[in-house]
């Protein structure tokens, strides 16, 4: 994933036809069914073997304002997103006139006749689709027409950029599954689209999708579904959550998916537990209390849960309690912009709590590394007995992403330092806390284990190695430094970074989660116009040994995130303070995915003014 | 263990000592409720002969929070943060559903911070002992007034509390527990018998106990001193629990009496102080509750009783196996489901 695996040569022809190289935007009101439309147009593109993005830009509301979905094609292989648009449909009256305006020059746009926009723009050629005619003609029932209509632009948009019909009806298939009434009225539409288009639309001469051989291999998933399939082979047996947008949609593919897969075949039962907290408090103390007590506990939130649980993140920590966190970030502080993407919480997870803390992280990039991110903090957890955090974001947690398939977890499932009754029996006891093998990682037992000299006490209060009572400087020190340590010695339970050095480079480039899609290629173009860099992936903080030598190897370092103040940058000037005048912020944060745009100006301008 | 065994211990069902069941000393103020119902827990879960190791303990934050490491030392404790415990025992419920969980919290822990947790617990029906040890005051913090405070009850720097109290025991019965009981801490023989019972229980079992505070809450003014609740005391019947290890001498029970089985096998008895007092019954126990909360009695016993309702671990279907002690190959699917969902996904 660090590197782009699909290059395929450019179809640019001389006359100036994109084959799968622009991107679509439709721009449609919410709950009008547009997302299933949208749906059908990126999964048609998916199954030509096209490589696409598709990105969805929604309202905080259930229906009747702006949405905007965009799908980029691209034959070199990148995922990032672009300011631009060259081929729009122009569906809801509110924002056409600035959709249209904003188009890029020479592009395309289907509009409906109503809007009457036909003369708006001469730079761009403008489609007038009779969409409400189209859509009565195939769909009897009034109630559905709306809903109909989307799939006419489909059927409009298929004709136009060379669709397969087949994979369209594919496509159908598959977004309306079992529900054979849809998919006829749905695939009625579609032909009623492409029929008018092929009458009375000039053919398309600058933008078309073409096949792409060879790529039976990639799947197609929403992140949020990907790290469900992760929770469940991850061996998760307890998960609580509260919904919030947007991770609410990895409880419920978990709570899809789960049934099928983590039933017990003999009884009928569940090999797992789900729970609908009252809070997200309440969720990450459901997770405590099941991680004592020996379950491979998990929650999902975003930031305005995570604020929720910085007591009981704090308390894990002290306690030493394994617990998986996903944060599927959104834009922030308070309620902000809960449909909006971020990278703003890596600040306040890195050191959730009151006091000293500090809390593994995990930055998945795409839906495979997101499963695998899953698999890899739950056992991280188990092993290093302390809550750790899987820092998603709604980019990638409620799009739907091209990857490759998931791999099975390579190891088994790692439990850590968990004695038995046998254990014990042996050894006559132990001391919860004590530090034995000097990794900083002591050894624990989980309520229940038959034997007399099992329990301990586990208290949120100052204690001591044996786990008794204690208010002693010295033991909190001990204590305090021994966590440190214990989270420090043992980086290599967590993702290492993926370094790709350019010898020469001067500058470094790092990214981490969802910004490094638009990084790969806003690095692509700068060396191409004479600004070659190395570049690192974090994926995961505390940050591994290679991130310090890769600061250290370069005069001038990018941090390329999502957030306004530069949040991964600061921890770096944390963890390397003698470096820290290298390390500069490539920050941008507006709610939407990052773009190429704002990274190459970003990085640029800055290099400019080195 | 004791060389000799004509000469050791007494011990219980199964072969343990009380000894076994005892914990830490208590640093708590001499005479103080809660170490009165810290001995009642260590003689219920004797007399019941329930294996030490099997039990966990709970609490969040406060006096009644720091009990847990005053009995049973052989089980599992977590004290964790102020009014939170109710989650905690319900992911560790679902971990393992052969634990016996007891929780101890208190009036400020339940009633004030940690009243949406305990709301929602007792919806869930977890399987847990949840004990309030009910003294009307922060302890641990000097005297403030909790949210169980009568209206009218004065501190001792004669701060009159003028907001109406929470009564756990109505809110408990209000939203469909179980299993709702109140003592008292001068109380012990009954305390007893209605913690055995509520160790027979699956589901939540509450036990609201009035346990004063001898330091800030024991004086003239107090509605929650020893003196005020030994006079407005009102036992709704007397109690004897019979375990199910146990064969009662008289199988016919007199017509007063009535009988409750139990989960586990074991019965309850009730002998009513007032004729018509049914624990089977929630309304009546809604109505006895409204009526002495309003004549300004303390109301105690096993006020409301439903073994029937389905606890939380059934409500979830989870398998026969406690979750926390599968096999590997129970908690991940086998590599041929991985390739199948990828293949779904092309």
């Amino acid at each position: 994933m660090s590197v782009n695996t699909l290059a395929e040569p450019s179809h640019d022809t001389a006359a100036g036809v994109r084959v799968n190289d622009f991107a679509i935007r439709v721009a449609t009101v919410n709950g009008t069914g547009s997302q299933s439309a949208n749906q059908v147009l990126l999964r048609t593109l998916f199954q030509m073997g096209v490589t696409v993005t598709g990105k969805n830009l929604f309202p905080s509301n259930i229906a009747g304002l702006p949405t905007w979905f965009t799908i980029r094609l691209n034959p070199r292989g990148y995922f990032g997103s672009k300011r631009e648009y060259d081929v729009l449909v122009a569906f809801n009256p509110e924002t056409a006139a600035e959709d249209l305006d904003n188009l890029a020059p020479g592009g395309t746009a289907v509009v409906d006749v109503k809007l009457k926009l036909g003369g708006r723009r001469a730079d761009v050629t403008i489609h007038e689709v009779p969409f409400g005619e189209l859509a009565a003609a195939c769909c009897p029932d009034v109630k559905l027409r709306k809903l109909v209509a989307n799939m006419v632009y489909v059927g409009v948009l298929a004709h136009q950029l060379g669709l397969e019909a087949e994979e369209v009806e594919r496509a159908i298939g598959r977004q309306f599954a079992a529900k054979s009434k849809a998919v006829e009225l749905n695939v009625a539409a579609v032909r009623a689209g492409r029929e008018w288009a092929a009458s009375h639309l000039p053919p398309e001469g600058r933008f078309r999708a073409a096949r792409v051989p060879g790529r039976s291999e990639k799947i197609l998933i929403e992140g949020n579904a990907a790290a469900a399939y992760g929770a469940i082979f991850g061996g998760a047996s307890v998960v609580a959550w509260y919904p919030i947008t947007p991770s609410s949609s990895f409880a419920e593919a978990l709570i899809e998916h789960a049934p099928g897969l983590r039933t017990d075949p003999a009884t009928g039962k569940a090999t797992y537990a789900i729970v609908q907290a009252e809070d997200e408090l309440a969720a990450l103390g459901m997770v405590l209390g099941a991680g004592w007590a020996g379950a491979r506990a998990l929650t999902a939130t975003s930031g305005p849960g995570i604020s929720l649980m910085a007591e009981f993140a704090g308390l894990g920590y002290f306690t030493e309690i394994p617990a998986v966190v996903i944060d599927v970030q959104r834009v922030g502080p308070s309620t902000g912009m809960p449909t909006r993407t971020s990278q703003g919480d890596v600040l306040s997870l890195a050191y959730l709590s009151h006091g000293d803390t500090q809390h593994p992280l995990l930055f998945p990039a795409g839906p495979r590394e997101y499963f695998a991110d899953v698999v890899a903090a739950l056992d991280a957890a188990a092993v290093l007995q302390t809550p750790v955090f899987v820092a998603a974001d709604l980019d990638l947690g409620m799009n739907f992403w091209m990857d490759d398939p998931f791999d099975y977890p390579p190891g088994p499932i790692a439990h850590g330092k968990v004695l038995s009754a046998e254990d014990l029996g042996k050894l006559g006891g132990f001391s919860r806390y004590l530090d034995i093998d000097g990794d900083g990682i002591g050894y624990r037992t989980v309520p229940g284990t038959p034997h007399p000299k099992a329990a301990y006490f586990l208290r949120g209060s100052g204690h001591t190695e044996q786990a008794t009572y204690s208010e002693r400087g010295d033991d909190y020190e001990k204590l305090m430094a021994r966590l440190k340590r214990k989270v420090e010695s043992n980086l290599h339970l967590l993702p290492a970074p993926i370094v790709e050095s350019v010898p020469g480079a001067e500058v470094g480039v790092i990214a981490y989660g969802t910004s490094h899609w638009a990084t790969v290629e806003a690095r692509d173009r700068l060396a191409a116009a004479g600004t070659p860099s190395s570049y690192l992936r974090v994926r995961s903080w505390p940050f591994a040994p290679a991130v310090r030598e890769f600061v250290a190897a370069h005069e001038r370092v990018y941090v390329v995130e999502q957030n306004r103040d530069g949040q991964l940058a600061q921890l770096l000037q944390i963890h390397a303070p003698d470096l820290a005048s290298r390390v500069r912020s490539v920050a941008h944060c507006d709610g939407l995915p990052l773009t190429v745009e704002a990274v190459e100006e970003g990085i640029a301008q800055r290099e400019g003014s080195a | 263990m004791a060389s000799t065994p004509e000469a050791g211990p007494k011990v219980n069902r199964i072969g343990l000592p009380i000894a076994e069941y005892k914990g830490g000393k208590s640093t708590l103020c001499g005479g103080c409720g809660h170490d009165v119902i810290t001995n009642a827990l260590v003689r219920a879960c004797y007399e019941v002969g329930l294996e030490p190791e099997r039990v966990a303990k709970f609490s969040g934050i406060g006096c009644s929070s720091k009990t847990p490491a005053y009995f049973l030392n052989r089980a599992h404790g977590f004290n964790g943060v102020h009014g939170r415990m109710p989650s905690v025992v319900t992911g560790a419920a679902l971990a393992n559903k052969g634990l016996v969980c007891v929780g101890v919290s208190g009036d400020g822990d339940t009633a004030s911070i940690g009243m949406g947790q305990f709301i929602h617990l007792v919806r869930r029906n977890v399987p847990v002992v949840y004990v309030v040890e009910n003294n009307g005051v922060y302890g641990l913090t000097k005297g403030q007034f909790s949210a169980t405070a009568d209206v009218g009850s004065r501190l001792k720097t004669g701060v009159l509390n003028d907001l109406p109290a929470v009564d756990l025991c109505g809110l408990g019965i209000e939203l469909g527990c179980s299993f709702v009981a109140r003592s008292f801490a001068g109380d012990v023989k009954q305390l007893t018998e209605i913690l055995k019972a509520a160790l027979a229980h699956r589901g939540t079992a509450f036990v609201d106990v009035i346990s004063p505070c001898v330091t800030f809450n024991n004086h003239p003014g107090s509605t929650k001193s020893y003196d005020y609740a030994k006079d407005h005391e009102a036992p709704v019947h007397s109690i004897e629990f019979i375990p199910f290890f146990e064969h009662p001498m008289i199988e016919q029970v007199p017509g007063e009496v009535i009988e409750v089985e139990m989960y586990d096998g074991s019965k309850v008895r009730f002998r009513p102080v007032e004729a018509e007092y049914d624990p089977r019954d929630r309304h009546g126990a809604w109505h006895h509750l409204s009526e002495a909360n309003a004549k300004g009695e303390i109301l105690t016993g096993i006020l409301f009783l439903d073994p029937a309702k389905p606890d939380f671990d059934s409500l979830v279907n989870l398998a026969d196996t406690p979750l926390a002690q599968l096999a590997d190959a129970q908690l991940r699917p086998p590599r041929e489901a991985l390739d199948a969902i990828n293949a779904s996904l092309r």
